[in-house]
């Protein structure tokens, strides 16, 4: 168990003092490149078709056609139903397909429909899951029950990358977050992410320096480094560029790779993609020379 | 009764509704006649969130049926017309007498009144219905630009600024004016009654400070569709011109002379409103 409560003053400071941090120029370039490396490009709506489902992926492969530089994303996040489609679009890319599973956003159903969830998300051929945990069984104080379903999960889906989403918004307190991410750790996660991006507020800075400062502190302790995945309410290119600073202030280069941290949106990568034209042109950029998928 | 702390003004930039000062902070001093004031002088980031603020407004102002948006800007007449005294004041401080300064507020709220008049007669005066070699309908109706850099001329500073805006916003446009550093007064006296009009947030944003800093920014700004640019040095409107082509901006470039805008023939008719309007033409099959 993690052995210090939050000190939420403290946390919040440091978080908003980090976000200040003026990034300019030929570094600003460098951090939204990375951003895109880091960006899992996700489509979570009921809406959601095959036709844009290929459309996201060819996105996610050349994020801007104009700039064959970019590189790519690192994952497309879809919901189980499209890990096919998804996975024959990006076939022999370096760009991995993530899928929602255990009764995404949810997490409310029996445990063997949540690894039925999972399994077939595996066998559809996704490389990563991200699941949800059962918040309510975390809140009432069940946690060994939100540990062992983690664990069943995690077997269950070898060797896909797990990612737990916590659901921060419903956790509550600091504390809670940071109990539950160590929970995910210890069950098995190889990235703990802030939110499924279906409840406000979703990812923030505090919360994502909780969960780093918990990343750090399992890995001390004596754990494997885990790493974070933020998700949700992350839509502009200056907000990436602060998640990339909180990584690199609290665990340092080596956790400002694709593999150990991972910015879930959508929205974003056109703001990153507008950024970056700013930076080559001078000028301003605007929405409508960019797609909207 | 003891003596009271005086209470002061601070002159701020008007974007996306609300007064903000210089995202940079620094201000820039104004000699007028009167006294030196000291006003906010925006930055190309200012411009940028000028900008954003507009293109936000942008999709609810041209939704307004135009009759709405006909009340709304006579709104911001009736709100002018109650602070005659706070424009006449401003006006004094930048050196009009006292009768020229009523004169300038009188003639800037009739003008707003005219073109009230007109946001709900624009499309159906420039609509047309074409007659084509074929069979089909063939109709053409007036849509709004979208966002419009307006640099105004310097003078006359309250009715010139009411001038070039007013019109662009009736016909649905949003505005970001980067307006003369000469006289910032009149500038903000006018956003504080567009504040209180009615008038959407984002609609109208002033930004004060100077032109030749953040008029470049706007006019490459590839979500500025217009540029209206008055300006006594032709060197600077054909550098706004050139840096407009990247997204084919609209530009209409003017000198800047004073006096037309006293005149009601010259300074206020459909020809102000059109340049900022696109034509749409749709072609539908007729029965034959």
């Amino acid at each position: 168990m993690p052995p210090t409560t939050v000190d939420a003053v403290g946390l919040e400071e440091r978080a908003g003092v980090l976000s200040t941090r003026s990034i300019k120029k030929q570094a600003k370039i460098q951090g939204l490149r990375l951003a895109i490396a880091c960006m899992d490009l996700t489509t979570l709506e009921g809406k959601d078709t095959t036709e844009r489902v290929r459309q996201l992926c060819g996105k996610a492969l050349r994020p801007d056609p104009d700039d064959p530089s970019l590189p790519s994303v690192a994952a497309v996040c879809v919901y189980p139903s499209f890990v096919r489609t998804a996975k024959a679009a990006l076939a022999e890319s370096p760009v991995k397909v993530a899928a929602v599973a255990t009764y995404f956003p949810s997490g409310q159903t029996d445990l063997a429909v949540k690894l039925e969830d999972a399994t077939a998300a595996c066998q559809a051929g996704a490389d990563e899951i991200d699941m949800v945990i059962d918040r309510g069984a975390f809140l009432a104080g069940r946690q060994r029950e939100v540990a062992d379903e983690i664990a069943r999960v995690r077997e269950a889906t070898r060797p896909a990358t797990l990612k737990v989403i916590l659901e921060t918004a419903e956790l509550g307190t600091y504390d809670s977050i940071r109990r539950a991410s160590w929970i995910a750790m210890e069950s098995g996660a190889d990235f703990i992410k802030t939110s499924t991006g279906k409840v406000q507020p979703a990812a923030t800075l505090p919360v994502a320096l909780v969960m780093l400062e918990a990343i750090r502190d399992f890995e001390y302790d004596g754990g494997r480094p885990v790493g974070l995945k933020v998700a949700g309410g992350v839509r502009t290119a200056k907000q990436a560029l602060q998640y990339l600073v909180l990584v690199k202030e609290t665990l340092g280069d080596e956790y400002l790779s694709p593999a150990r941290f991972r910015i879930g949106a959508s929205s974003l990568l056109n703001d990153v993609l507008m950024q970056l034209s700013k930076e080559r042109s001078g000028a301003y950029q605007s929405e409508d020379y960019f797609t909207k998928d | 009764m003891a003596q009271r702390l005086s209470v002061r003004k601070t002159l701020k930039l008007f974007i996306g509704g609300s007064f903000v000062r210089s995202e940079s902070g620094r201000t820039f001093a104004c000699e007028l006649a009167g006294q030196t004031v000291h006003a906010a002088r925006a930055t190309r980031k200012d411009a940028r969130d000028a900008v954003r603020a507009a293109r936000a407004a942008w999709a609810g102002w041209r939704e307004r049926s135009a009759y709405n948006r006909g009340q709304i800007v006579y709104r911001l007449a009736e709100i002018m017309e109650t602070r005659r005294d706070q424009f006449e004041q401003a006006l004094g401080i930048a050196g009009a007498s006292a009768t020229a300064a009523q004169r300038e507020v009188s003639a800037s709220i009739d003008r707003i009144v005219w073109y009230a008049g007109w946001c709900d007669k624009i499309e159906q005066v420039l609509s047309t219905k074409n007659p084509v070699a074929s069979p089909h309908f063939n109709v053409s109706s007036p849509e709004p630009t979208g966002v419009v850099a307006v640099v105004p001329p310097p003078a006359p500073a309250l009715l010139a600024l009411v001038s070039t805006c007013v019109p662009i916003v009736c016909s649905g446009n949003t505005v970001v004016v980067a307006a003369s550093h000469e006289d910032p007064l009149a500038t903000i006296t006018f956003a504080e009654a567009v504040a209180t009009a009615d008038i959407p947030a984002g609609v109208i944003n002033l930004l004060t400070g100077y032109a030749a800093e953040i008029a470049p920014t706007l006019a490459a700004h590839m979500d500025v569709n217009a540029l209206d640019v008055w300006s006594s040095d032709g060197e600077f409107i054909e550098k706004l011109a050139e840096l407009a082509t990247d997204n084919l901006k609209r530009v209409r470039r003017h000198a800047a002379p004073r006096e037309i805008f006293w005149s009601g023939a010259k300074a206020q008719g459909l020809d102000w409103i059109e340049p900022f309007v696109e034509i749409k033409t749709v072609w539908h099959p007729a029965g034959v």
